[in-house]
């Protein structure tokens, strides 16, 4: 792109853009939102769907606003009779090979393909042709395909590849026969599939969903007491966006009116993912210490995401060794919810019944793995729901969630410290890291507690920091695409990295892919949603009085009297877990 | 110990491939834009095994290091790849304007019944593969079915049987005893 100014009219009105701009982000900028399907601010362009069509002086055939860049003196219209006319065309074409259950379907009322047809004022069916079909592949702990609600947007193809660097879908076949997904249309779970969940977030209707666990939960919970003690830990990354499911603003912070509504529900106990994180960042912190004081690899790769677990063991075996063998915070707390906390209430493990609330797909899958079990098979965590599927529960109970007066979380299972809170952003893990590694190296009680360096939703950030006279070299990456740059960084030795986050999600897990879908007016991969979700987060973190994992009584208080020592025998076997090559490899 | 298994599946995808295009493969790796050599890759594949095996792509993904979801999608997105091994005998009717008229389709409908399979499929024991093709030209000798490059016409339902005997019989005659020496 030049500097070149352009001049255009659209819709009759002037305006200069600069050389290389496509009308679609002209008409923006004039505030004309022209409709899409398959166009993505964040994602190449496809050019598939047509509904941005609009029409030019002195064409007369339609062109593309998605990828048409501007000429000097192009007339643009974007709103003709005819215009309308073929969007709505465009539209029915794509309804008419649609299923067009939208009552019963999951993504009612946040389709983007129902968004348009209503739009573009499609008040009925004037074509009737012949149905694809397609079977629904349900074989992914985490993910579903239902390859006939989809519109071929190729929207999924992209951010599998672009924005993740997974590139585990692809179109398949031709013409009318043309359907997404996994290498020779296999079975989800026996594809390179990494379980973010990305797909879904960016798909326009129902094609990709998170595997349903509300059906397990609504059972759990109806069980008689005593039968079943059903406890519930919500992630820090739920506190930051649930409240956009009942309307508040993005990044309003709402962790009481969210132990409030976990109580409603029935849950016989509400704990925290975030002391969870505390203990991960104990365990973490002093496996990160040991290796450098070097016993063990360096740089020391974080295990948090699960979606980045599964891409290191299909695409990074080799980097195995420099994982961090702590279990996530989930897979912690659960473990101890099974062990530590049934000891104390007099319930055998399988009286217990753990849910776990995720801004994640991959958890689904992580519940399921059997290196999260008790030795006879029993999973620690039973069921995991997305904020999505919790917020669609809390709704279907009837509770108001706005209007909830603020809860607390049970103890001493429920106390966290603030480095828990930022988890859920990308960078967090790594602050929290730091705040507590600080504070080991230097043996002074004050160290710092803001790392301005790692924050931010930039998808990979890179650091020096001086701690104690020795220099440590961190990086922190979101989007598995940046996860490729730094892991090929690190075995060609450019510099010797100390310690590197991964997320697997653009953005942390703020912008899962089990989060809320951003309402309409944004686009899922903006970066404004992480960066306002993890606002709230950074915001819960300084009103708090405990900013360091180490700081928090209660896990002083789980050492001394149940686990002994961090890395100790009983804290390796309960909080650490092994990871193994798997296939198919992928391609990276 | 390693937990690398790059080693393996190496080699497993070399065995996998004919020497030829392991050979392809391995100049074209550092060239510009080598993914752009995946059709010639597959072409390879398919001109000597006949078709592109399931092993075969997953092989060429390994080696030539581009996701096995393009490779299927480029393997499915032409009509010219095979994805199945074709059988001994080729059957192609002819589904041209005249032959159709003639009564291709009843022919086409015998001939599905009697092998049990589709347009584009291949029999289970591997002996006859059935295509519909265009116009091949004989239009005279109408609804015309050819086998392998044997023409047949004009073909009706009824023959279908008669003609798929003699490929049948042909294959299932014992063979001569081999000779003792």
């Amino acid at each position: 792109m030049t500097d070149k100014m352009i001049n255009i009219t659209i819709d009759e009105e002037p305006i200069q853009v600069p050389a290389g701009t496509t009308v679609l982000k002209a008409a923006e900028k004039l505030g004309i939102h022209i409709p899409r399907l398959c166009y993505h601010p964040n994602l190449s362009l496809e050019g598939a769907c047509r509904v941005c069509v609009v029409q030019v002086e002195g064409f007369n055939h339609f062109l593309t606003a998605c990828g048409q860049e501007v000429w000097e003196g192009m007339k643009v219209q974007t709103n003709s009779p005819q215009i309308r006319q073929a969007r709505r065309d465009i539209v029915e074409l794509l309804l008419d090979n649609h299923p067009m259950d939208c009552q019963t379907c999951d993504r009612d009322g946040q389709c983007e393909l129902q968004r348009q047809a209503y739009r573009l004022g499609i008040r009925e069916r004037l074509f009737e042709g012949k149905r694809k079909q397609f079977p629904t592949d349900e074989s992914s702990q985490s993910v579903v395909r239902t390859p006939e609600k989809c519109i071929l947007c190729g929207r999924c193809v992209r951010v599998c590849s672009e924005v993740q660097g997974v590139n585990n879908l692809s179109q398949h076949g031709r013409g009318f026969e043309t359907v997404v997904g996994p290498a020779g249309l296999g079975p989800m779970d026996e594809s390179a599939c990494i379980q973010c969940g990305q797909c879904i977030n960016v798909c326009p209707t129902a094609a990709f969903l998170e595997k349903d666990h509300t059906e397990r939960v609504w059972e759990a919970l109806a069980l008689p007491r005593g039968i079943k003690h059903v406890v519930v830990q919500p992630a820090p990354s739920i506190r930051a966006a649930i409240g956009e499911c009942f309307g508040l603003p993005i990044g309003t912070p709402a962790t009481g009116k969210l132990v409030t509504a976990l109580r409603r529900l029935g849950f016989d106990a509400v704990f925290d993912t975030n002391f969870g994180a505390d203990l991960t960042i104990i365990e973490e912190a002093n496996e990160f210490l040991r290796r450098m004081g070097g016993s063990g690899p360096l740089p020391l790769l974080t295990s948090c995401s699960p979606g980045w677990v599964n891409f290191l063991e299909k695409f990074y075996p080799e980097m195995i060794p420099n994982t961090s063998s702590c279990k996530s915070p989930m897979s912690m707390l659960s473990t101890l919810l099974k062990t530590y906390y049934a000891e104390k209430k007099g319930l055998k493990p399988e009286e217990i019944y753990v849910v776990a609330i995720m801004p994640c797909v991959a958890k689904k899958y992580e519940a399921s793995r059997p290196e999260h079990a008790a030795a006879d098979g029993t999973p620690y965590t039973d069921a995991v729901l997305t904020t999505r599927e919790l917020a669609w529960m809390i709704k279907s109970y009837g509770i108001d969630f706005v209007n909830l007066p603020d809860g607390e979380f049970d103890r001493p299972l429920g106390i966290s410290s603030g480095a828990a809170d930022i988890f859920g952003a990308t960078g967090g893990v790594m602050e929290a890291a730091l705040r507590t590694a600080a504070v080991k190296l230097t043996g002074q009680e004050l160290g710092p507690l803001v790392f301005e360096d790692v924050r931010g939703v930039t998808g990979l950030k890179e650091a020096t920091l001086t701690i104690n006279g020795t220099e440590v070299n961190i990086a922190v990456s979101n989007g598995l695409i940046n996860a490729k740059t730094i892991l090929e960084k690190v075995k060609r030795g450019e510099k010797q990295y100390h310690l590197i986050e991964i997320m697997a999600c653009p953005g942390g897990c703020v912008a899962g892919g089990g989060q809320p879908y951003p309402p309409a007016d944004m686009d899922v991969l903006d970066p404004q949603l992480p960066l306002l979700r993890a606002q709230a987060l950074y915001k819960i973190d300084s009103d708090k009085q405990l900013r360091r994992s180490h700081e928090n009584p209660a896990i002083d208080h789980l050492y001394q009297e149940f686990l002994g020592e961090p890395n100790g025998e009983k804290a390796h076997h309960l909080l650490h877990t092994h990871y193994h090559a798997r296939m198919p490899r992928g391609i990276r | 110990m390693t937990t690398d298994n790059w080693t393996e599946i190496k080699a497993a995808a070399e065995a996998a491939l004919p020497p030829e295009v392991v050979a392809f493969i391995d100049k074209n790796k550092d060239i510009a834009h080598s993914e752009s050599q995946l059709i010639a890759t597959l072409h390879m594949v398919q001109a000597v095994s006949g078709y592109l095996s399931k092993e075969q792509m997953h092989a060429v993904a390994q080696l030539a290091q581009v996701p096995l979801a393009k490779v299927h999608g480029v393997a499915t997105f032409y009509h010219y790849f095979r994805l199945h091994p074709r059988g001994k005998h080729m059957i192609n009717v002819c589904l041209g304007t005249a032959c159709y008229v003639k009564g291709a389709d009843k022919v086409s409908q015998r001939l599905m019944s009697d092998l049990g399979i589709q347009f584009g499929e291949t029999t289970k024991d591997g002996l006859f593969s059935l295509e519909s093709t265009r116009c091949l030209g004989c239009c005279g000798l109408a609804p015309v079915v050819m086998v392998d490059d044997q023409i047949h016409g004009p073909v009706a339902p009824g023959d279908v049987s008669t003609i798929l005997d003699k490929y049948t019989k042909k294959d299932k005659a014992p063979k001569a005893p081999p000779v003792q020496g």
